[in-house]
């Protein structure tokens, strides 16, 4: 649905948009994650049309956004809930839109209510709204024309927990329907509970994509953490056969898979009373991948 | 707020989807030029300013007893006003989509730039035509009270009064062109008024000093290649309609065509 080929986007001699290729299938959610200045944002506004690319081509439904007759029938676009005039109520956000697309204003009631605004909300001016509550908006605004594709840029920014659950529940329906729903994020346990297919972006460049268990198996580092009522007799065992094992707080780091380090604790009689993978999941995965693009440095 | 957990997406009637007709563009881009808090403000200001010159202009004239009053009179009144606001509409018509980024949506829901844009200038000339409307509706009120007050109506004054719609025209376009050209609300403003009020200074000045300058300064002063349509159009010379003329590729022409350039152009961010 969404099909993006070697997008390049360049500013002077600094690259935000690096090569990246990827495709967003109907009925899956799609999580486009890397952090702050990765180039998810410059990706999602060049597939809309809205930042021209240097070099590749991004097409939604086999064509280019331009060409779509009335986009926002068919793709749902929020790229910043910000970006809406202050001075105008959200409702009439709501009622440009529909007016635009062609639609009856009982579309606009339909949406807020969606969305949760009350009557009264909808009547304020967008100058007073919290971000969640533009947050809101927005994403009644890319609802609003029924479309077959959502693209979001950072839609659970400002939600409170209760708004984040309820997106979630309401992206994944949107899913389960056959829609195909592109959405950014930097918080990587959002995305994950809700994501059928992950691409990991840092730098400009995708540095993995695919569905969980695809990425997990990126993860290069074998360790486990074991603890035993014999921690000293374990690490001889483990150190005779050769692994190499460095104590952690109560117990040992083991630079083996949990399986190893179980073997080996049965043949020598060793208890142990905890024992599980190394592996951090998704989270050490991503800064592991991204590590040299973060601004902390390393963190991995 | 509440939130409901799994509230249904009611889906929307679903037609053949077709292209956006312009009449619909229009209708959208009219309803921005006043759903918002300051452009609602601004038309009402221009409104308000209007009737309150429009009654000074009467009472200074009846008091004073001035001659030669006609509907020409009061619609040269309101020039004065609506030439500094009306282009400020048109400017903020422009300016704000980029200074309140909505033109991520904007341009999101019709990517093809230019008819936003197009749109944008009729619903310009649009409120012209309703100021001037207003203006003209307003003078000849005044005009039949001066009339009363004063014996003697006279309702002459329609090269004054033609001359009055096409400036006024023009003016809401150089604000556009600055717009378009600047993309930025307090620059295309300064600017605009820096044309309007020191412009005309500087050339007067240059002219005052230096002999040659003159006879430049006249093609390239647009306010003073305006005035002879105050007029009548029909009355023009030769070389006032080429003074006019490119005066106006200057100050209108130039700006326009590479603002409405970097319009489409531009990364919307």
């Amino acid at each position: 649905m969404i099909k993006v080929e070697g997008l390049t986007r360049t500013y002077g001699s600094y690259t935000a948009v690096d090569d990246v290729s990827f495709e967003c299938q109907p009925g899956r959610v799609t999580g486009f994650l890397g952090p702050n200045g990765a180039g998810k944002s410059t990706t999602m506004r060049i597939i809309v049309g809205l930042t021209p690319p240097t070099k590749g081509t991004a097409t939604v439904k086999g064509v280019h956004y331009h060409d779509l007759p009335n986009p926002g029938r068919t793709v749902g676009v929020l790229l910043d809930a910000s970006a809406q005039h202050d001075g105008r109520t959200g409702r009439e956000v709501l009622a440009l839109g529909a007016m635009t697309m062609g639609l009856p204003m009982s579309r606009v009631d339909e949406m807020l209510h969606l969305v949760s605004l009350s009557p009264s909300e909808a009547k304020r001016r967008i100058r007073n709204y919290s971000l969640g509550m533009r947050q809101r908006l927005g994403i009644a605004h890319a609802l609003l024309g029924d479309p077959e594709i959502l693209i979001l840029d950072e839609p659970a920014n400002g939600l409170d927990p209760a708004g984040i659950r309820w997106m979630r529940g309401l992206l994944k329906q949107y899913a389960d329907r056959g829609g195909t729903v592109l959405l950014s994020s930097h918080l990587l346990h959002e995305v994950e509970l809700i994501a059928d297919e992950m691409i990991l972006i840092g730098k400009g460049k995708i540095v993995a994509q695919g569905d969980r268990k695809a990425l997990m198996a990126h993860n290069t580092k074998v360790e486990a953490l074991v603890t035993s009522l014999d921690n000293a007799a374990l690490a001889d065992a483990l150190t005779a056969k050769g692994i190499s094992v460095a104590a952690a707080g109560e117990g040992l780091r083991v630079a083996a898979e949990p399986v190893e380090v179980g073997r080996t604790a049965v043949e020598h009689h060793i208890v142990l009373t905890d024992l599980r993978s190394g592996e951090g999941g998704l989270e050490d995965l991503f800064l592991q991948l991204t590590a040299d693009t973060q601004r902390e440095g390393a963190v991995a | 707020m509440t939130t409901q957990p799994h509230a249904p997406v009611q889906a929307a009637p679903r037609a053949t989807v077709s292209g956006i007709p312009f009449g619909r563009l229009l209708s959208v881009e009219f309803r921005k030029s006043w759903n918002t808090r300051s452009g609602f403000w601004l038309l009402f200001t221009i409104g308000a300013l209007v009737l309150v010159a429009e009654l000074i202009a009467a009472i200074v004239t009846a008091v004073q007893d001035v001659d030669d009053v006609n509907l020409g009179t009061f619609a040269t009144v309101a020039g004065v006003i609506t030439q500094l606001l009306l282009p400020t509409l048109g400017i903020l018509l422009v300016t704000s989509e980029w200074s309140q980024r909505t033109a991520m949506v904007t341009f999101a829901l019709e990517p093809r730039r230019s008819r936003v844009i197009q749109a944008k200038l009729v619903v310009s000339l649009v409120w012209t035509a309703i100021t001037v409307i207003f203006a003209l509706a307003m003078g000849a009120v005044f005009n039949l009270l001066y009339g009363a007050i004063n014996g003697s109506i006279s309702w002459s004054g329609g090269a004054g009064v033609v001359g009055f719609i096409i400036t006024q025209a023009i003016a809401m376009l150089i604000g556009f062109a600055f717009a378009a050209l600047l993309l930025n609300s307090p620059a295309a403003l300064v600017v605009y008024v820096a044309y309007l009020f020191v412009l005309p200074t500087i050339l007067g000045i240059g002219s005052a000093l230096m002999d040659w300058f003159k006879s430049f300064a006249d093609w390239i002063g647009f306010s003073q290649a305006q005035q002879p349509l105050y007029d009548g159009f029909w009355n023009m010379s030769g070389s006032e309609w080429g003074k006019l003329i490119v005066s106006g590729c200057i100050w209108l022409g130039i700006p326009l065509a590479f603002g409405l350039r970097r319009i489409l152009r531009a990364e919307v961010k």
